[in-house]
């Protein structure tokens, strides 16, 4: 896990952080950002959010 | 009258800079297209001055436009380009089917395959599904934002610019400049005047966000956003060129070997990821729900279905290298995220197919909806037929073959075309405030006649790519391989003249819509039956007479 110039010792560290921190840390984004519309009391909202797009409905 | 004479000066000097430009060019490609930008400056600077209201600056009275009505003259001119580019996209795509089934259409050397065909992928990608993702992105983001778009004198830039962009890649193709990239073949300017006008789209989409009315942004314009930013991202790192001059059409990526081909994969499977996939389902989330009159089936699923895409499509590209110098583990890295790719991609066809649970009748009655419908269908097939192709096995027979090719077209006419043929026929009566459109009838020709076309194109490419694949592997006792290559390649010609034909279907579809389109923008009726109606009979509409 050494930083250096040498091509081969760049690669072989961000290679490591990809498959280690680097995954888990985008894996918890990923499940956060799934998981938020699933919150408690966040149904009525989902309901408003699908329908806004008929609010315009006399517009041309 | 400071903003007239500053925008009609930074014209002169680009039609100054760009004649000067034509004049040192150091190849004639290259002055034929600083020609081409010296006539559109000088088209510019021609509006610039004669639209000016100088008699308001006379008075010091400024004309502004009615605040309560929607920004529609970019929509409306990007409804026309997008059915425009699109019969020229269709057209150039027949031809080159035609050429590959009688080569004696070659027509050396401005309309050979190798120019036409970046010319046909050009047109149909960015052409007609760009045009139709920038009207429509500029549609939607008003009405879901309920604003006015932003930056007016910017929006209007980002549509001309763009059709500038179309025409300088379009000339280049047929002249020779190409730098080989596929569906990233203009020339390093080119690309510049892209990033320019993409920078500008961006503003006037975001800044219309910002100025919403509504206080939560509609999913659609989450997809559009991601298309947008994530094009920008994609086209510079793809396009990090060095011109040999500054005067000359020519230059060299800085990436090489493995490293460029894996980034020109990135780039080209990203492409379909964000613009053709992220970018039409916004269009299927706000044209979908409103044809159907019914919210979408699952507002979380959608949620779901564009955090998966936007996290597992940004690692699929490596498939496109499978069996080549590419790292092993970035070859299974590529396969596993596609694979994985195929539950979002469902969950998303789920979605908008379920949108009409309850209404299913109207695919019935209305072709509209129909259209909508089957490409939804078609979104769900490529994308199960994707997944599939990227697995190395499977890959190892399709790959360099026709099956590539009929998978491509499976989604680039059923799911692109037709979610887009669908959004032009919900908006065309809408913004030229017409009661409907000419002809229902003639979309239910269109839909008829797409299909059929699409089932020509994907069974003969199915076949041919199989053959392909098969004779290309096919080895004798003796070792050696059975097969040429153009032994292969005269066994596929009945399967070509049958991809000509589904070609030419579509391309029949498209003439149907053109006239079905012209017709209602000059607010014409065509007097037809409706598609549907409830029984009557008069005669039995009476009492029986008892005797």
């Amino acid at each position: 896990m050494t930083f250096s110039l040498s091509t081969h010792s760049t690669y072989d560290m961000l290679r490591h952080l990809a498959d280690s921190w680097g995954l888990l840390a985008m894996l918890v984004v990923f499940v956060v950002l799934i998981a938020w519309p699933f919150r408690p009391g966040h149904r009525a909202k989902n309901d408003a959010a699908a329908t806004m797009i008929f609010k315009d409905e006399n517009d041309g | 009258m400071v903003s007239v004479l500053a925008r009609a000066g930074v014209w002169l000097a680009v039609l100054f800079l760009a004649v000067m430009a034509s004049a040192l060019a150091v190849d004639q490609g290259f002055a034929i297209h600083m020609g081409i930008v010296a006539i559109a400056a000088m088209t510019a600077l021609w509006f610039t001055l004669r639209g000016a209201d100088y008699d308001g600056i006379a008075r010091g009275v400024l004309r502004f436009p009615d605040q309560g009505r929607y920004d529609d003259d970019p929509i409306r001119w990007g409804m026309i380009a997008t059915v425009f580019w699109g019969m020229a996209g269709f057209l150039a795509g027949v031809f080159i089917a035609a050429q590959l089934t009688w080569p004696w259409l070659n027509l050396e050397p401005y309309l050979n395959f190798g120019r036409v065909r970046p010319l046909h992928t050009s047109a149909v990608i960015f052409a007609f599904g760009g045009n139709a993702l920038i009207a429509t992105s500029f549609y939607v983001v008003q009405r879901t934002c309920r604003a006015r778009l932003a930056f007016p004198g910017l929006a209007r830039f980002v549509f001309w610019g763009y059709q500038l962009f179309i025409v300088l890649a379009a000339t280049g193709y047929l002249l020779g400049i190409s730098e080989g990239k596929e569906y990233a073949e203009p020339e390093w300017y080119v690309d510049w005047w892209l990033t320019v006008v993409w920078v500008c789209y961006l503003a006037v989409f975001v800044g219309t966000i910002v100025r919403r009315s509504e206080p939560h942004i509609y999913v659609a314009n989450w997809f559009y956003l991601a298309f947008i930013v994530t094009v920008a991202m994609l086209h510079v790192v793809n396009n990090l060129d060095l011109p040999v001059s500054l005067l000359g059409s020519k230059s060299y990526p800085l990436f090489a070997g493995v490293q460029g081909a894996l980034v020109q994969w990135w780039y080209g499977h990203n492409a379909v990821g964000f613009f053709l996939t992220a970018g039409f389902l916004a269009m299927m989330y706000y044209f979908v729900p409103k044809q159907a009159e019914r919210p979408v089936y699952s507002y979380r699923l959608s949620i779901i279905h564009f955090w998966s895409l936007i996290f597992l499509y940004i690692w699929a590209g490596p498939h496109h290298l499978h069996y080549t110098a590419l790292p092993d583990w970035a070859q299974t890295l590529g396969m596993v995220f596609s694979i994985m790719l195929w539950m979002p991609s469902w969950g998303g066809m789920i979605n908008g197919l379920m949108t009409l649970n309850g209404a299913w009748d109207k695919v019935r009655t209305d072709p509209i909806i129909r259209m909508m419908v089957m490409a939804l269908a078609f979104y769900g097939m490529s994308t199960f037929e994707g997944p599939v192709m990227s697995i190395k096995s499977v890959n190892s027979l399709s790959h360099y073959t026709d099956w590539t090719i009929g998978h491509v077209h499976s989604g680039a006419l059923g799911w692109n075309g037709m979610i887009t043929f669908g959004a032009i026929y919900y908006l065309v009566p809408r913004l030229w405030g017409r009661e409907r459109l000419y002809s229902l009838r003639m979309v239910n020709w269109h839909f008829w006649l797409a299909t059929l076309g699409i089932v020509f194109y994907a069974a003969s490419m199915w076949v041919a790519g199989i053959t392909q694949g098969l004779m290309w592997r096919e080895y004798g006792a003796d070792g050696y391989l059975v097969n040429s290559f153009a032994d292969s390649v005269a066994a596929l010609h009945p399967m070509y003249a049958l991809r000509a034909f589904g070609g030419a279907l579509y391309l029949a579809g498209g003439v149907i819509m053109t006239v079905n389109v012209w017709a209602t923008i000059l607010g014409k009726l065509r007097e037809e039956k409706p598609l549907r109606d409830a029984a009557y009979d008069p005669a039995a509409d009476r009492p029986i007479l008892a005797n």
